[in-house]
């Protein structure tokens, strides 16, 4: 294989056109589909829903808008605006409802709406009323779970009130049979079924439905056809008319039919990819091993000389342009926690086949340069690393890193093939795996991963030991007594234990309760025809047709647990210079910390946050207490937990204590079962929600203070690792990746001065394997100085296409909250002298 | 039998994740205590074998301790793994580690005996006899030579160059490999042919590699918290166009060389 060759390739002028074009305007979002999907709701009410879904879908398909933008090469557009988003009411609708005329303002992901958008919304929005999978959810979820999320312990609002999505479908069947070929599968299946089986009208609707969205989808690409040849007879420019016509051809036979060439199969993977999310707002749809099953095709092509290397860069240049052409509206507190306009369409390159043997071929090293060329957010570019990954692979990947795009995420194979298995999938399939959204690792085509179902803040647990489960005044998790009664370390840590397992099993619940209303009110038979066994079992993703079933959520703060215990450990008992009355008084006034009146603002703050009303008298009261506080110097204790040894240091004592706390989240969670058969496994990451959630968390025993961010990932607490990369990298490594099977996160940061040359780049992919020896999972790198940072801050206007990997994704800085831009530049910055 | 580990030396810092000091990633061991007195010397608490209280903005900071070679060695063990992927491992540096000889000698044997490769950032100004004890048990001897001129030599560093050149013949000799590394000081030995000079003698020598170290500034806010004076604050860091035609000097000579480390 000739990777030089491809390195050579220069960028063509059309991904120059194409990309300034995209970027003009800000973001806009379109009533098409919504307006469209109520009305074919309207027409079917009484039918069955997955019935229902697939008219809907084939209506919307029929209907929707299209355009082809000036000069691309790949077709098909879910907006007619670039970059634009569409409106998925029957998941919920009330935040856009409220929202509406503030979304342009905002400052996380702020869209345009226009008001014909603004008018034609309001118009459907009564309708859905009673109707979203987000009430029926709320419906069937406990009071207790209700009242842990109001008390932000966790937060399952990903699904709550949007699609699932977090899935790769099977690209490669499309392209090799198309839907011409899966509905022929559905009619076989249908063929089989007797009207007297038990489950016969089940099967009946599903499959129906089924065969409904891939016909459905094959107009869709005629609409395109048409279209393309209309242009063609209008168009002036003889290259350009060429090139329409090319374009009609194409979508006249994909994804109708299996593709015949390189260039057929990026427009069918465009469809799959486009179609699924326009079906449903669930984000995180991830092309997965694009370098995998595209290979056959470019192959053939390139043997034959049918295609050249430039045109083939050319064509996946534009694909991973398209990943770009549409964004997610989200309600604004979610804006803040998945912010970017993250669409998380995670595409890997690397690794091992199925049967155990190095993957990478020329598109692996095409993907790393289009993601050079185009260098954007979209797809969120990942490699995957083993023992036998050929070194100038990584090498290439390593100077993607150089570039300080964010890319690529680093997955470790000999972590994750085992910890797959572990869950139940066979060799084969554990070796195929690719990663969805941020982090978690998925065999394409068989699963459905409900990854990132909720974040589990392991702070507030920690705060509930010193309430003895009381939030604000009110007894939210079980009763662990009066904390100043404690005795030994190990009462302090059960009782934490306690309220961990009690939220923990309160989180099944939401999720089971989002689980079931997805099931019943938004199944997805286009998405199903693509997931394996589905057709077979006769029932959709939703229902339980994956061959895998899991539900992943994720908790945070590892980090300042782990220093938070040892802190608690060492001052209140093996020193017993500190008593936990002291400690507990410190905390509620933030280590003393700001003066009387800060403090109480925000503690007032955070009452206020949690629902709490508070009188003159509590703020009188809360107001002495602080003074008290800072006459009294709380900040001694903090002085001593400054000087205490932390995580990230490479220090076995905190390490081992930080690995067991991971268990206490990781481990109950095994334990427990979802609605579609399978299983829950814990990932641990936060994307960016460290940020906002870390703003409802008072003060942590570690000496982080309230409402700061909390540590990031795995990763060691912001500025607490002093001892360089490979300390922190040798502390991360010794928590247990493999039972946090739905992924973990580690980020770190590099100036560039580190990756320098041909020697910087080989040192830099010696500490990727060295880490990935020791059983690391992932890691990601910034590559930037904190000066840049600083002046993009000041000058976002010549900053518009930074991007910055902000846990798991990479995302426009200037596009990022002021927050988050402060927690992204106070990370520690890894530098070598 | 590993007796030796329990040598007992003074050290200022341990840096993990050096990527400059020799080949792949190491730990780089600061050893107290320096004969000269370099006017740029980014490591000013390196200088004295006294441990010494340093006031800085965060408050008093001591810098030097006592350890063993067992204590240091086990830190330095912490990161096998990356020696392991980068052809990496040890680095002695200071201050001036041959002034502790027992010392470093126990840390280049208790390296090799673990498996991890080692080097020293030396003046190689002590007697010769000393360095030829240590020179089996190190892989990668990089060596300063500031200056050819013994006066313009003193002037800058304190004392001149006299025993380093002669000691440089037989190191360079029996070495495993030998580098020689030129931090380059404008207003000292920036011009063409105080760099031409050094070259030739690195060529003479049949050095393995020349390396130009462009000279920096970071170390100048700790001669304030140690009460001194940094003589060399007017000048500024050469720049890349001037780091590339002094390296267009040194290629003149045979010696492989490189800017950096």
């Amino acid at each position: 294989m000739n990777h030089q060759a491809i390195e050579e390739i220069q960028k063509s002028q059309r991904i120059d056109q194409l990309k300034e074009d995209m970027f003009r305007g800000i973001p806009e979002i379109e009533s098409a589909r919504a307006v469209l999907l109520t009305e074919s709701y309207m027409q079917t009410e009484g039918l069955p829903m997955i019935k229902r879904r697939s008219a809907a879908f084939r209506h919307i398909l029929e209907k929707l808008p299209i355009i082809i933008r000036y000069n691309e090469l790949i077709v098909g557009s879910p907006t007619l605006k670039s970059r634009g988003c569409q409106v998925y009411p029957e998941y919920s609708y009330e935040w856009l409802e409220q929202e509406l005329d503030t979304m342009e303002t905002r400052a996380a992901d702020p869209f345009h709406v226009s008001e014909q958008t603004k008018k034609e919304l309001r118009a459907i929005f009564p309708y859905w009323k009673g109707k979203t999978s987000s009430e029926l959810a709320n419906s069937y979820m406990s009071e207790e779970a209700k009242l842990a999320i109001e008390h932000n312990i966790f937060t399952p609002g990903n699904y709550y009130y949007n699609g699932v999505g977090h899935v790769t479908v099977n690209y490669g069947e499309v392209l090799e049979i198309g839907y011409e070929g899966i509905r022929a599968k559905a009619e076989a299946a249908l063929k089989k079924l007797n009207q007297f089986d038990a489950d016969y009208c089940a099967r009946c609707a599903f499959l129906e439905s089924v065969i409904e969205s891939c016909n459905a989808v094959i107009t869709y690409a005629n609409r395109y056809a048409e279209l393309a040849k209309k242009e063609a007879e209008s168009c002036a420019d003889a290259k350009r008319k060429e090139e329409l016509l090319t374009i009609a051809k194409n979508c006249e036979r994909v994804p109708a039919k299996g593709a015949t060439s390189f260039y057929e199969a990026c427009q069918s993977f465009w469809f799959v990819q486009m179609l699924i999310q326009v079906e449903s707002s669930g984000h995180s749809i991830s092309p997965g091993r694009f370098d995998q099953y595209m290979y056959p095709y470019f192959k053939k092509d390139f043997d034959n000389g049918k295609i050249t290397l430039e045109f083939a860069q050319e064509l996946v240049d534009c694909v991973w342009l398209k990943l770009n052409d549409f964004c997610k509206a989200r309600d604004v507190a979610s804006a803040e926690g998945f912010a970017g306009y993250g669409l998380f369409q995670n595409l890997i390159a690397g690794g091992q086949t199925k049967d155990g043997q190095d993957a990478t071929n020329e598109l692996s090293y095409m993907s790393i340069q289009a993601t050079m060329h185009v260098f954007l957010p979209q797809p969120s570019f990942s490699v995957r690393v083993w023992n036998g990954s050929p070194q100038s692979f990584l090498l290439k990947a390593a100077e993607l890193t150089r570039t300080g795009i964010g890319f690529p995420a680093y997955y470790n194979d000999e972590v994750i093939i085992p910890a797959l298995i572990n869950r139940g999938l066979t060799i084969q399939d554990a070796r195929d795996y690719n990663i969805i959204g941020c982090v978690e690792p998925q065999k394409s085509g068989k699963t459905d991963g409900w990854h990132d179902a909720a974040f589990f803040n392991m702070c507030r647990p920690m705060e509930l030991v010193f309430s003895g489960g009381k939030d604000g005044g009110k007894q939210i998790s079980v009763d662990t007594g009066d904390v100043t009664k404690m005795t030994t370390f190990d009462e302090f840590y059960d009782a934490y234990k306690a309220h961990m397992n009690y939220m923990i099993e309160l989180m099944v619940n939401a999720d089971n309760a989002i689980d079931m209303a997805h099931a019943e009110r938004c199944p997805l038979p286009y998405l199903s025809s693509m997931i394996e066994d589905c057709i077979g079992k006769g029932k959709s993703v939703q229902e339980g047709g994956a061959v895998y079933n899991f539900t992943g959520p994720q908790g945070f703060g590892i980090a300042n647990m782990a220093d938070a215990l040892y802190a608690i450990k060492k001052l209140v008992f093996e020193e017993k210079s500190v008593t936990l009355a002291e400690y507990k008084q410190a905390l509620e006034q933030n280590f003393g910390q700001g003066n009387a009146e800060e403090i109480t603002t925000a503690v007032v703050k955070q009452l206020a946050a949690q629902g709490v009303e508070i009188t003159e008298e509590d703020i009188a009261s809360i107001y002495k207490q602080a003074s008290a506080g800072v006459q009294k110097g709380g900040s001694s204790l903090l002085k001593k937990i400054e000087a205490l040894p932390k995580f990230g240091n490479d220090i076995d004592e905190i390490d081992q204590l930080a690995r067991d706390v991971a268990y206490t989240y990781t481990r109950p969670l095994e334990q427990y079962k979802n609605p579609r058969g399978g299983q829950y496994q814990a990932g641990l990451y936060p994307v960016s929600a460290n940020v906002p959630l870390g703003a409802q968390t008072g003060a942590t025993p570690d000496g982080r203070l309230a409402f700061t961010p909390i540590a990031d990932g795995v990763s060691p607490a912001a500025g607490r690792d002093v001892k360089g990369p490979t300390a922190a990298a040798n502390s991360v490594s010794k928590l247990d990746h493999s039972i946090a099977s739905n992924g973990t996160l580690y980020n770190m940061k590099f100036h560039p001065s580190a990756l320098k040359g041909l020697e910087g780049l080989e040192n830099f992919v010696a500490l990727i394997r060295a880490f990935f020896d020791q059983k690391g999972s992932h890691v990601q790198f910034n590559v930037v100085s904190r000066e840049t940072l600083y002046d993009a801050q000041q000058h976002p206007e010549n900053y518009k296409n930074l991007v910055v990997r902000v846990a798991g994704y990479s995302a426009l800085f200037t596009s990022l909250s002021r927050s988050l831009q402060d927690d992204i530049i106070n990370r520690t910055e890894q530098s070598a002298f | 039998m590993t007796n030796y580990l329990e040598t007992k030396g003074r050290i200022f810092d341990i840096q993990r994740y050096s990527v400059h000091d020799g080949p792949g990633i190491r730990t780089i061991v600061f050893l107290k205590g320096c004969l000269f007195r370099c006017k740029w010397c980014c490591n000013p608490e390196s200088q004295e074998f006294e441990i010494q209280t340093m006031k800085t903005e965060q408050g008093e900071k001591v810098t030097g301790r006592d350890v063993t070679a067992r204590e240091v060695l086990e830190e330095v063990r912490q990161d096998m793994s990356y020696y392991r992927r980068s052809r990496g491992g040890m680095t002695l540096s200071g201050g001036e580690s041959l002034l502790q000889p027992a010392f470093a000698k126990a840390m280049f044997m208790g390296a090799h005996q673990m498996g991890i490769n080692t080097a020293i950032e030396t003046t190689g100004a002590v007697k010769m006899d000393i360095i030829s004890d240590l020179l089996p048990h190190i892989d990668y001897f990089l060596m300063d030579i500031k200056h050819m001129n013994p006066e313009k030599h003193k002037e800058f560093t304190s004392r001149d160059n006299r025993l380093a050149l002669e000691n440089a013949k037989t190191i360079a000799k029996q070495a495993n490999y030998y580098a020689v590394r030129i931090p380059v000081i404008p207003g000292f030995n920036d011009t063409p042919e105080e760099i031409a000079a050094i070259a030739q003698y690195a060529q003479e020598l049949s050095a393995d590699r020349l390396h130009l170290l462009p000279y920096h500034r970071l170390g100048a806010d700790k001669y304030a918290s140690l009460g001194r004076t940094y003589e060399l604050s007017e000048i500024l860091p050469p720049d890349e166009s001037k780091m590339a035609a002094l390296l267009r000097v040194a290629q003149e000579f045979k010696t492989p060389c490189q800017i950096g480390g």
